[in-house]
């Protein structure tokens, strides 16, 4: 008996998405073999993971969806632009230079008593303005002088970072502690826990607008996707550039237009999670959503509701592992579940085969 | 005499014998039986209960029309995919392989439509791509004294240090048979080996297969064109619709009728094969005032040289030439997919020499690329979104009418026979004719103004050559300039209005009608070539 490797023809949908659901157990058990190993009850884990995420009424749903709304922008991002075959793996760049933006227009460049309801539009509009300059700066590099988006993109990050730490510790500090002072009122997104005094019920929920700003973004990305004369050049591009190209698709265009709306999808990313969460521009306000973002998009198969569905079940991942005090349990878990993503995409081009008969 | 509308013939028995070591008829010894080789793929049957015997000596003709399913059981027989039910047996001992090396290493090697090569390495280093025993660091004498050695024992030459991207088709296509030969394998399967070739090159070839089995290879080809039947194959076997309408008949037995008929079926035979031709090509004069719709000046670019060439409105020009001395690159130059170190460019009058491909494309310019998979199909995208590729062009509707385009694409899949059930399949499982007709249907629609078309023919079939045919009559006589790039003489002789001959990258003759012969045009194709053998 031999297990062979073979080449699978064609895979039904059903059958398909069967295997792409299995990652998940299938990471739930690598994750809980690396815990028991580490000594850690993986059961009781999981159960306090779950509990605090997503079964643990409405409060662990409202945490969960406010670590899912900066994985879902930068989630979008990231699926529009490996749809058109442009590796942007630098969100996360993208959406400090957006957080960036947005604290500006918060606190220092506009007057202090604009109203919220042109100072948030505005916050909004300036970090995608600031993530769709930092992404055109690869598609600039690239279509120019041929550089790879990957590297590029990739290492904006850190230039974006460097960036937003020169403006905290000096220009924007807050009595010299690495951190700008608080948003003023007008600048802070609405969050449900505003209605309390109205509503009783609704008390510490703290997901804010930014949900349904991305779920918009989520809607608008698919209609453009299957819809458009644009996202039919973007799916042409990403599949064979050089036929799309033949078929006269301005290429140069398309990268420009693919990476600024990647990139703005992941400022806004940043200008949210600044003006619903944080409230001001530190260091370290996001853990890695752009990087992790890049995970959810590739799971969710570059499809804008898979990808915004899969960033709450990575927000849970984030939330619960808070939850149990251990980084690293969530940590362990998005790797264990990038793992078994990887090969759940190899069982779908290959099959095992095991064979009795002896070989000659 | 029929069973499942197969027909059975003399000389069948012998070739279908149970027992693999015996003579049959032609007097080869069996190297490679398939039997009852049957493949699905979704919907469709690509080969059902297939029997078919490659005889060592013997030189086998694989026919049959686009989507007959020759490719599928070539590749079935070369281990590249498994059949579904039915057996391989390879001199008597049933076998499976997991991969093409595989098969490679127990003396079975298939020559691709598209070519397994490393663009960017030597002829040297991709000569031991797939050589299970080949040593870890290249060295690079020894490999030109080994292709050296393997040239006196084929006689297929060519420069070791050579790189494989600017060798002609017809190079690289010598390379993957020396390739397979380097590997010593005994059963050579090529698919369509000719589509490509000059005819020069492909009685070259022939020649060349005609050795191999005299030294005791097992050949076999897949072709559609009778006249290659005719020149070197010793027995064929003929797949209509997936089934064998004959298996492992000797030639001398199969008037070439015969042939046809189990090829398209007894009752397309009279419809539409090759005719239609002379009532639309009545030619107009080609002297009168006609706009130049593409005019080349002194183009210069990697693999060009000084080229001009003007072709008006309304007139069919043929670039004649043997493959790799500059077709390509003169298609690619035109549509800026190669960009012009010198000289102008103007499409209907206007400066186009620093367009980009976008802006050429949007004069009405259609272009059906050589290489039809690199450059004219998106291959995981479907075949509706394929033949509205051009719709993503600036111009059209921001939000595209979801029902017209597949209407359109409905529409030019039935005007072109590649059947609508393939529409919300990827490209990538449609067979390569039906490829081709794919971005033939969009291309010809979309040439109102320049159509440029590189080997239009390549691959199809009888009938589908014909109706390619006929469709760039009818856009020249509808106006439209047509550039004709072919390897096929026959095919410029019928549709040409001039001739341009294209060597070594620049344009060495150009005729108008009447022609001369055509020794006078190999002639000039040859002169001024040093590629040519």
């Amino acid at each position: 008996m031999r297990i062979e490797i073979a080449r699978r023809e064609k895979l039904s949908p059903a059958a398909d998405a069967a295997l792409m659901a299995l990652a998940v157990p299938a990471a739930l058990v690598v994750g809980g073999a690396v815990m028991a190993a580490a000594g850690l009850p993986p059961v009781a884990a999981f159960r306090a993971i779950f509990r605090a995420a997503f079964f643990g009424g409405a409060y662990a749903l409202s945490d969960t969806a406010v670590k899912a709304i900066p994985l879902i922008f930068c989630g979008l991002g990231c699926a529009l632009a490996f749809r058109a075959g442009l590796w942007n793996v630098g969100a996360e760049g993208q959406l400090l230079l957006g957080a960036w933006a947005a604290t500006g227009v918060a606190s220092f460049w506009l007057p202090a008593d604009l109203s919220s309801w042109i100072k948030l539009p505005l916050m909004l509009l300036a970090g995608a303005a600031a993530g769709a300059a930092w992404g055109l700066i690869p598609a600039w590099l690239k279509t120019r002088l041929g550089v790879s988006e990957i590297l590029a993109s990739l290492m904006l990050v850190y230039v974006a970072a460097q960036w937003n730490t020169y403006w905290i510790y000096s220009p924007w500090t807050d009595r010299g502690f690495q951190m700008t002072p608080l948003f003023p009122a007008s600048a802070q997104l609405w969050r449900l826990s505003d209605l309390a005094a109205t509503f009783p019920r609704l008390t510490g929920l703290t997901v804010h607008a930014g949900l349904a700003i991305a779920l918009l973004a989520a809607a608008v990305l698919a209609v453009l996707m299957r819809r458009s004369r644009w996202g039919m050049a973007w799916r042409a591009m990403g599949d064979n550039p050089r036929a799309a190209a033949a078929a006269g698709i301005n290429l140069a265009f398309h990268t420009a237009v693919v990476m600024a709306l990647s990139g703005a999808a992941a400022g806004l990313a940043g200008a949210v999670e600044v003006a619903g969460v944080v409230h001001r521009l530190q260091e370290r306000f996001s853990p890695g959503f752009g990087f992790t973002a890049i995970t959810v998009a590739w799971l969710a198969r570059l499809n804008p509701w898979a990808t915004a569905a899969l960033a709450f079940v990575f927000g849970g991942i984030l939330v619960g592992g808070k939850e149990i005090g251990s980084q690293g349990v969530s940590m362990l878990l998005q790797g264990s579940l990038l793992l078994t993503v990887i090969l759940s995409e190899g069982f779908r081009r290959y099959r095992l085969v095991v064979r009795r008969e002896e070989r000659p | 005499m029929v069973d499942g509308g197969r027909l059975t013939v003399d000389g069948l028995v012998e070739c279908d014998n149970r027992q693999p070591i015996t003579d049959n008829r032609t007097g080869g010894t069996p190297a490679l039986v398939g039997r009852g080789v049957t493949k699905r793929f979704g919907e469709l049957l690509a080969n059902d209960r297939v029997d078919i015997t490659f005889s060592l000596g013997e030189i086998h003709a694989v026919l049959g029309e686009n989507g007959a399913g020759k490719s599928t059981l070539m590749n079935i027989l070369a281990g590249v995919c498994e059949p579904d039910a039915g057996e391989v047996r390879l001199f008597g001992r049933a076998v499976h392989f997991r991969n093409p090396r595989e098969a490679i290493r127990a003396g079975i090697g298939m020559v691709h439509q598209h070519f397994a090569l490393i663009p960017s390495c030597t002829v040297a280093q991709n000569l031991t791509l797939g050589d299970p025993d080949g040593p870890f660091f290249l060295d690079r004498r020894g490999l030109a004294a080994r292709l050296r050695k393997l040239g006196d024992e084929t006689g297929i030459r060519l420069d070791p240090d050579a790189i494989v991207a600017e060798l002609s088709i017809g190079e690289q296509q010598r390379l993957e048979l020396l390739r397979l030969l380097a590997n010593r394998a005994r059963v050579l399967i090529l698919d369509e080996p000719t589509a490509a070739l000059t005819p020069g090159e492909a009685d070259e070839l022939f020649v060349q297969l005609k050795e191999l089995a005299r030294r005791g290879h097992a050949v076999a080809f897949i072709t559609h064109k009778l006249d290659e039947v005719a020149a070197c194959a010793d027995c064929i076997t003929v797949l209509r619709k997936g089934r064998a309408m004959a298996t492992g008949l000797p030639l001398a037995q199969c008037p070439r009728e015969q042939i046809i008929a189990w090829m398209v079926g007894e009752e397309r035979l009279t419809a539409n094969t090759v005719d239609g031709l002379s009532e639309r090509g009545s030619r107009q004069s080609t002297t009168d005032h006609r706009p130049v719709a593409l005019d080349l000046a002194n183009v210069d670019a990697a693999g060009l040289r000084a080229v001009n060439l003007q072709v008006c409105a309304g007139e069919i020009v043929a670039i004649a030439g043997v493959a790799g001395n500059g077709q390509r690159e003169l298609a690619e130059a035109i549509v800026a997919l190669r960009r012009l170190k010198g000289g102008t460019r103007r499409i209907a009058g206007a400066d186009a020499t620093a367009w980009p491909t976008w802006r050429i494309r949007g004069q009405g310019v259609g272009y059906i690329p050589e290489d039809r998979f690199a450059f004219g199909v998106c291959p995981n995208l479907s075949l509706a979104e394929n033949l509205n590729l051009l719709k993503c062009a600036p111009g059209a509707p921001f939000f595209p009418d979801r029902a017209r385009l597949q209407r359109d694409a409905c529409e030019q899949a039935d005007a072109w026979r590649i059947g609508r059930r393939g529409l919300g399949e990827p490209v990538r499982y449609l067979s390569g004719g039906n490829v081709q007709r794919a971005i033939l249907a969009r291309e010809i629609a979309a040439a109102t103004r320049l159509l440029l078309a590189a080997q239009p023919t390549r691959g199809l079939d009888i009938a589908a050559s014909a109706a390619v045919r006929a469709a760039l009559l009818d856009r020249r006589n509808a106006g439209v300039a047509v550039l004709l790039i072919s390897y096929d003489l026959d095919e410029i002789f019928d549709l040409a209005d001039r001739i341009a001959v294209m060597a070594r990258g620049r344009i060495v003759a150009e005729f108008s009608r009447p022609f001369p012969d055509r020794a006078a045009i190999g002639a000039a194709m040859l002169g001024g070539s040093a590629r040519a053998h």
